[in-house]
């Protein structure tokens, strides 16, 4: 099944959330990526049919969500917020999701969903007893109970450890390959290369680039790099790093050179061998920019 | 009406530190209900103040705000309630169970004390019991759904609520005539008086316009919320 978006907007008062969003998200697993304060959980609630649009359509197979409650025949969704009711065992609350869809067998399919996320040990527990990444794995088994066609996920890894985010992976890889859509955000662009097929990227609300996660890694390294360089002799070394092409400007300030490179790979092989043909000693180099943010930005500058 | 909603709100409504409170109210309601008739040996005219002050005028809408607000208000504060919302139910069906839930705890929580305390003043005399009992039920149910649409409405429910109970059927009310007749309250009087024979209660109000007016903000406060449900939104960033 597909889900489709087409010219999404949606704001609060003033503020734009999300901007004249366009995508599809298709069978499979795609990464909703982008940094905190994005828009990527007013994007995923919208998919979900908790917001509604301000602007453009949100639609599962060309079916309106937004006040459809048939669509959670298809659609299982993760909330991000870890609360659950407390005072049920997990086993409990996945058989309430079961009888919730009136399935035929609550039970095996209560049963199969709490094995699915290896919790049958801890199902007898109260929920309020349960660590952070337990509270996320029942909640996916609650979200997978009815088998839906399309699974949405609000950072499914946050707050668990190595291990569960490992399983949790393998879970949703496997579910992409089966052929089911699954749609899950963060804001860590390893966690979605690892899982993702295919990535969304979304920054300051606007939709800032899409593709396959080689693709969107070599963007994102073929983006001009700014460096810090302190060296022995910082006027001489600037001079001869700007000589050539693959710095487009250097900056000698007060605590070394700020190099701005725009071929990465030609500046990283050329400033070792300029330093020794200079006779410069360099004793520190660091990126200035390799946070997201500055990656993020630089993406959506480029598509606007 | 679902049942598997039913059960979780009941659990929701009655576990925890809330059914103390539930508890409480009513045992108080009797107690002072046995103060009163020692002190008082038996007046029907007392009996029927006390019930119509502390029991309809104090403990119902108490009551009623705990069980109306506590099927929904924690639910949304906490974002719990989307587990029952992802589902392939109607919205206003999950409004129509957490309505009927709330009204059964103050079946069980209100109403009954509340026969129970007028027994203990004056026993089965001019039906007062009866009359208070069955006013208190039909107070009980348009206050669970009134309280309940406060819930579904705004995050600040308990506050508002308290506001309506305490300035508008308790200050207002007493001191402005005309505003007893949008009075919750004052409606419940009224079924009660409509019961009961005793010359000691008596009301404004026709039982046509009360049990309209009764029947009116119910159904109509339970089909808003469910209607609110329908449009219930996550909120982006938080």
């Amino acid at each position: 099944m597909n889900i489709e978006l087409a010219q999404v907007s949606r704001w609060y008062g003033n503020v734009v959330a999300v901007n004249d969003v366009t995508m599809t998200v298709a069978p499979g697993v795609t990464g909703l990526l982008g940094p905190n304060g994005a828009g990527k959980s007013t994007l995923l609630h919208m998919m979900a049919g908790f917001l509604a649009p301000s602007g453009g359509t949100v639609t599962l197979d060309g079916v309106k969500i937004w006040r459809n409650h048939e669509v959670y025949r298809s659609i299982g969704l993760v909330p991000e917020r870890e609360a659950a009711y407390g005072f049920l065992t997990g086993w409990e609350f996945v058989l309430s999701s079961a009888r919730l869809h009136r399935l035929s067998d609550p039970e095996g399919a209560a049963r199969k969903a709490v094995a699915t996320v290896e919790m049958e040990t801890a199902a007898e527990r109260r929920i309020e007893t349960y660590s952070k990444g337990m509270r996320q794995r029942i909640k996916v088994a609650a979200a997978l109970v009815h088998d839906p066609q399309v699974l949405l996920l609000d950072e499914p890894f946050n707050g668990m450890d190595p291990r569960q985010r490992m399983h949790l992976m393998d879970l949703v890889r496997a579910m992409g390959a089966a052929g089911k859509t699954i749609l899950f955000s963060s804001h860590i662009l390893e966690e979605v290369e690892r899982v993702a097929q295919h990535i969304e990227v979304l920054v300051a609300g606007r939709h800032a680039a899409t593709g396959d996660f080689r693709e969107i890694r070599r963007r994102m390294t073929d983006r001009p790099h700014v460096f810090r360089v302190r060296s022995s002799d910082d006027r001489r070394l600037a001079s001869a790093l700007i000589s050539d092409g693959s710095s487009s400007s250097v900056s000698l300030t007060q605590t070394g050179l700020e190099v701005q490179a725009v071929d990465f790979r030609r500046f990283t092989w050329l400033l070792p061998r300029v330093a020794r043909d200079a006779d410069v000693r360099i004793w520190q180099i660091s990126p200035a920019d390799e946070d997201l943010e500055s990656v993020f930005s630089y993406l959506i500058n480029r598509s606007s | 009406m679902n049942a598997v909603i039913a059960g979780i709100s009941y659990r929701a409504l009655l576990g925890r530190r809330r059914i103390w409170l539930l508890v409480l109210l009513p045992v108080v309601l009797i107690g002072l209900a046995v103060l009163v008739r020692m002190i008082s040996g038996g007046s029907e005219r007392i009996a029927v103040d006390f019930m119509q002050k502390f029991a309809l005028g104090t403990i119902l809408p108490l009551l009623g705000l705990i069980a109306g607000t506590g099927v929904i208000a924690p639910e949304i504060d906490d974002g719990t309630i989307v587990h029952l919302l992802s589902k392939p139910i109607s919205r206003p069906v999950v409004a129509q169970t957490k309505f009927l839930v709330a009204s059964s705890v103050l079946a069980l929580f209100a109403a009954v004390p509340t026969l129970v305390a007028a027994y203990l003043l004056v026993g089965f005399e001019s039906g007062i019991a009866y009359g208070f009992a069955v006013g208190a039920l039909a107070g009980g149910l348009a206050y669970a759904a009134l309280f309940m649409l406060l819930g579904v409405l705004t995050r600040h429910a308990v506050t508002v609520g308290i506001a309506y109970a305490l300035i508008w059927e308790g200050v207002v009310g007493n001191f402005v005539p005309g505003a007893r007749r949008y009075s919750i309250q004052q409606w419940a009087q009224t079924v009660a008086d409509q019961v009961s024979s005793s010359s000691f209660l008596s009301s404004d109000l026709t039982i046509g316009f009360a049990a309209t007016a009764l029947l009116l903000i119910t159904a109509g406060a339970v089909l808003w919320a469910g209607q609110r449900l329908r449009t219930f939104s996550l909120t982006g960033d938080e």
